[in-house]
């Protein structure tokens, strides 16, 4: 079986490059053993998992089960992509951090970038559909809570509502 | 102090930016990869395998089969510290690629190819004649003559039996004026699924093996490597990076030894071994589903006479962690509500399904779905508020561990209801609920937890640390104990900082686990990290604090007794006067033209006892009775997991829990065909694991009661979260629809069944159905 090769030319992470791939390559290949943007996580590599989850033309797509080749003239943002030019942290990485968002740490690129697609839309979402929006990717750490703070969190704060988003508090202060 | 508050994880950082580097991410692109041929049939013998075409495909490097790994040793697989004692070794039952087949997916042969295709290309064309062995997949047809047998050291399949009698059961029931009370529960298989699928790459250096692998427990990886190779154990190095979850499925040896052979036979080179999520589920360790017979004689006052335990434990096709979580689970029934006559009877029982070995929880989640569901059943059957039947019942304050010797030191059963009962308002609703009728109903439940932590007197708890001093006066700490997502890193931070007195920033504790350096410790289970770790963290803070005091004596002439440590400083006690900064003395110490000195302390903490972690959960549901489904409203749980080190990562750790829980009760299951033993939902799709969707939001509770044995005052709680939580769902719903659902998860299959046993359809239709 001979293999077949095709030059993509994309922009990843607001830098145009180009590669010759296989064919056959899923994006998440691509990103992760060509460009080494190893955030890109693999957890089933059938779209079940979220864990590949990337940013092309604004759109989240698990890059597990999205080719290599259709990312010609694609822009592509992963999670490298995320902080600033000196390592900072934009807002929703730094709330991952302050809401203990985090614990092994495996699926967390993939739901921060599709916090980031919510964000980018710069609209109130309800948390039914902030619930919605995020139940593509899987979780085994955190039961999902402490990312539900975050997001709703981000979002409030980015529309403004520094009030809404400190009343978004932890269970626990219900009692 | 920095214990009791919510620092940021330490690693946090690095996770939210994509940097952390985990197996995959580390693995030079050169590893030659690996895919394991898994059997077509459930139980049987290879008797032949072709592999000619296979190896004509381009990109195939070899292909080795069972008859190849011959010359392998049995070794066993379970992530215990080994026992010098052979009578107390786990069972060694597994080899490398084996030729008798004994569940639906056992390793028969692996390919090693240039990369993925050609691998999956290669697996494909490799032709198998098996001799096929009829098969037994339930657990208690497993017992019966005539069935088929799985190991032949075994007969009728039991791997143990293991008892535990107290007082005279068959002459308590004989007392006057008991009722009766009995039921089956039943837990099913489910799986782990860390989002990070199991891992390992192997490369040699020199005449040595080196394995880096995603596990809860390097040091024991690198034992059982050794074991299966018939090397030395110091030939192997095992590295343990960053890992995405475990769960108890990476406290098993899963690949290391295939991966580690298959390098040896290719002349060292880089092999890499990444199992599908589909193998994960079937092909490396699932929970054990526990079948459980529970017999109550109660008097009239709501007190136990007798108790009755069986429990029949599907082990799958090999022994793994084996009894020991049969065992564990049966040790709960005599004390989470100690009776004076009790019989338990565990049967850890051969199936040709696949192999169950350790789950968060470790048999506590099975047990407690038995007992609590049962415990509801009894409160009910004798007309007692299930909140009241319980505290009448349950391990009172003082109580001794006649085994571990723990102590129920607090009145923590009561003071996490109270907790819980005002959380949701339980009692109000619970009388609002009775006596509903229509199509949706609403029900709130509870249930207790009994849960026992590490493994000490089973075997010695110790725990090694190393802290190096830096210039700067910063410094490494290395522990054996893993990080695995939990945040232990974090917790061990905080706990260096302040023995030693200097700022968190100062304090670097090494991730990474590496045989070759990292001090000796057997790794991440039974929640015993935090605890264990805390006293050699403590004892070696200790000894290099006086070590770097008696440096400062020599620097500064103060006598040692009026020198202290406070935030990074060198203080005199007397008036608080800094004398030096950490740094000034740490360089002054490494760079002296008189006397130059190495600041650093090493030290093993043998831990000589143990601690039980108690709580709660309560769940509130609404069930859609026509479509069998299940709402979770509202979800509590409560622990007593002693001084919290960190308060956000603990509660952040009992959501996983929780999570775990939900799943557990409602959705969870892992199906085999009887026709065939496969398994027939083995991806993320089929099994229904809980998604965002799935949730109320989590609320998790603590009572602090300090735990006197501890280091920190602090105790277990990563499994702890996991084992209350589907009996409370499963209560709830029974109060809401007055159906007992006795075996988990509660699915609409399992609903649609217990419903149209209990005639609830025709009686929601005709607008009426008063349940107990």
């Amino acid at each position: 079986m001979s293999r077949q090769y095709k030059l993509v030319s994309c922009t990843i992470n607001g830098k145009p490059v180009e590669k010759m791939v296989d064919v056959r390559a899923s994006l998440t290949d691509m990103l992760r053993d060509d460009y080494r943007l190893t955030s890109v996580k693999k957890g089933c590599e059938v779209g079940e998992c979220g864990a590949c989850n990337v940013i092309i033309n604004g759109e989240c797509f698990n890059s597990c089960i999205y080719l290599a080749v259709w990312a010609q003239g694609k822009e592509i943002l992963t999670l490298e992509g995320l902080a600033g030019p000196n390592g900072e942290l934009s807002d929703i990485q730094q709330a991952f951090m302050d809401e203990a968002a985090v614990q092994c740490g495996f699926c967390s690129p993939g739901f921060i970038m599709s916090a980031v697609e919510i964000l980018e839309e710069k609209r109130e979402l309800s948390d039914e559909d902030i619930r919605k929006r995020m139940s593509g990717h899987l979780c085994r750490c955190t039961g999902y809570e402490n990312i539900f703070r975050a997001v709703k969190k981000t979002m409030l704060k980015r529309l403004g509502k520094e009030k809404e988003a400190e009343a978004v508090t932890h269970c626990t202060l219900k009692v | 102090m920095y214990v009791g508050k919510n620092v940021t994880r330490v690693d946090a950082r690095d996770k939210v930016l994509g940097r952390t580097k985990y197996t995959d991410d580390l693995c030079d692109k050169s590893a030659y990869i690996v895919r394991i041929l898994h059997s077509s049939i459930a139980h049987g013998r290879v008797v032949s395998m072709d592999t000619s075409q296979a190896e004509g495909i381009p990109g195939v490097v070899g292909i080795f089969t069972c008859f190849d790994a011959r010359d392998t040793h049995s070794f066993p697989t379970a992530g215990h510290p080994w026992s010098t004692d052979p009578e107390h070794q786990d069972v060694a039952d597994r080899r490398i690629l084996t030729e008798e087949v004994r569940f639906y997916g056992d390793d028969i042969a692996a390919v090693v190819a240039e990369d993925e295709v050609s691998a999956a290309q290669a697996l494909r064309a490799i032709q198998v004649e098996y001799e096929e062995y009829p098969f037994v997949l339930d657990v208690q047809e497993a017992m019966k003559e005539g069935v088929p047998q799985l190991h032949k050291e075994y007969p009728n399949n039991i791997l143990k039996h293991t008892t535990i009698r107290k007082g005279n059961y068959e002459e308590a029931i004989k007392e006057p004026g008991l009722t009766k009370v009995e039921g089956w529960y039943e837990t099913p298989t489910v799986q782990h699924c860390h989002i990070e699928n199991f891992i390992c790459y192997a490369q040699m250096e020199g005449e040595r093996i080196t394995v880096v692998s995603s596990t809860q427990i390097p040091h024991i990886v690198r034992r059982v490597v050794g074991q299966a190779l018939g090397i030395g154990w110091g030939k192997v190095r095992v590295i343990k990076p960053y890992i995405g979850g475990g769960f108890g499925n990476k406290q098993d040896v899963l690949y290391e030894p295939l991966c580690a052979w298959l390098c040896w036979k290719l002349g060292g080179h880089l092999v890499k071994l990444d199992v599908p999520r589909e193998e994960t589920f079937v092909s490396n360790r699932v929970r054990h589903a526990i079948r459980s017979h529970i017999i109550s004689w109660v008097r009239p006052d709501g007190t136990y006479a007798a108790r009755k335990l069986e429990a029949f434990s599907d082990q799958g096709a090999y022994a793994s962690h084996g009894h020991s979580i049969a065992a564990k689970g049966a040790g709960a029934f005599p004390q989470l509500y100690p009776c004076e006559n009790v019989e338990v009877d565990a049967y850890t029982v051969f199936t040709n399904k696949s192999v169950a070995g350790a789950m968060r929880g470790y048999g506590i989640p099975q047990a407690m779905w038995a007992v609590e569901c049962h415990t509801e059943d009894v409160a009910a059957r004798m007309g007692m508020d299930p909140v009241a039947f319980r505290r009448r019942n349950v391990m009172p304050v003082g109580f001794v561990d006649p085994f571990s010797k723990n102590e129920l030191y607090h009145d923590t059963f009561n003071q996490c209801l109270d907790k819980a009962l005002a959380a949701t308002d339980y009692q109000r609703k619970y009388k609002e609920y009775q006596n509903q009728t229509g199509e949706i109903r609403r029900g709130i439940g509870l249930s207790l937890f009994w849960y026992n932590t590490a493994v000490w007197p089973i075997s010695l708890e110790t725990s090694s640390c190393r802290m190096v001093l830096n210039q700067d006066g910063s410094l490494q700490v290395q522990l054996g104990e893993t990080e695995i997502g939990q945040g232990a890193d974090t917790a061990y931070t905080q706990m260096t900082a302040d023995v030693l007195g200097v700022p968190l920033s100062s304090v670097h504790v090494v991730s990474c686990q590496d045989t070759d350096v990292t001090p000796f410790g057997t790794g991440a289970y039974a929640s015993r990290q935090t605890y264990t770790a805390g006293f050699a963290i403590r004892q070696t803070a200790l000894l290099l604090r006086e070590r770097i005091l008696a440096y400062a004596h020599e620097l500064t002439r103060m006598p040692p007794y009026n020198l202290d440590i406070v935030d990074g400083n060198i203080i005199r006690t007397t008036d608080n006067r800094v004398l030096m900064t950490m740094g000034e003395l740490s360089t002054e110490a490494l760079y002296s033209l008189t006397n130059s000195q190495h600041l650093s302390a090493e030290s093993t903490s043998q831990i000589k006892s143990n601690a039980y972690s108690f709580g709660c959960t309560i769940a509130e549901v609404e069930v859609d009775i026509p479509m069998c489904k299940v709402k979770l409203l509202d979800i509590v749980n409560v622990h007593d997991a002693g001084t919290l080190i960190n308060p956000a990562l603990a509660e952040a750790q009992v959501h996983g829990g929780m999570s775990m829980g939900i799943g557990y009760g409602l959705s969870e299951k892992l199906l085999f065909d009887e026709k065939t033993g496969r398994a027939l939902n083995d991806n993320l799709l089929d099994y229904k694991l809980s998604t965002f969707m799935d949730h109320p939001r989590l609320r998790a509770l603590f009572v602090e009661n300090p735990e006197p044995t501890s280091a920190f005052g602090t105790k277990g709680l990563g499994e702890p979260p996991a084992c209350p939580v589907a009996p409370a769902i499963r209560n709830a719903v029974y109060h809401a629809t007055g159906v007992a659902v006795n075996e988990a998860p509660l699915n609409p299959h399992n609903l649609f069944r217990r419903f149209t046993e209990e005639g609830i359809f025709t009686a929601t239709g005709k607008g009426g159905f008063n349940h107990v």
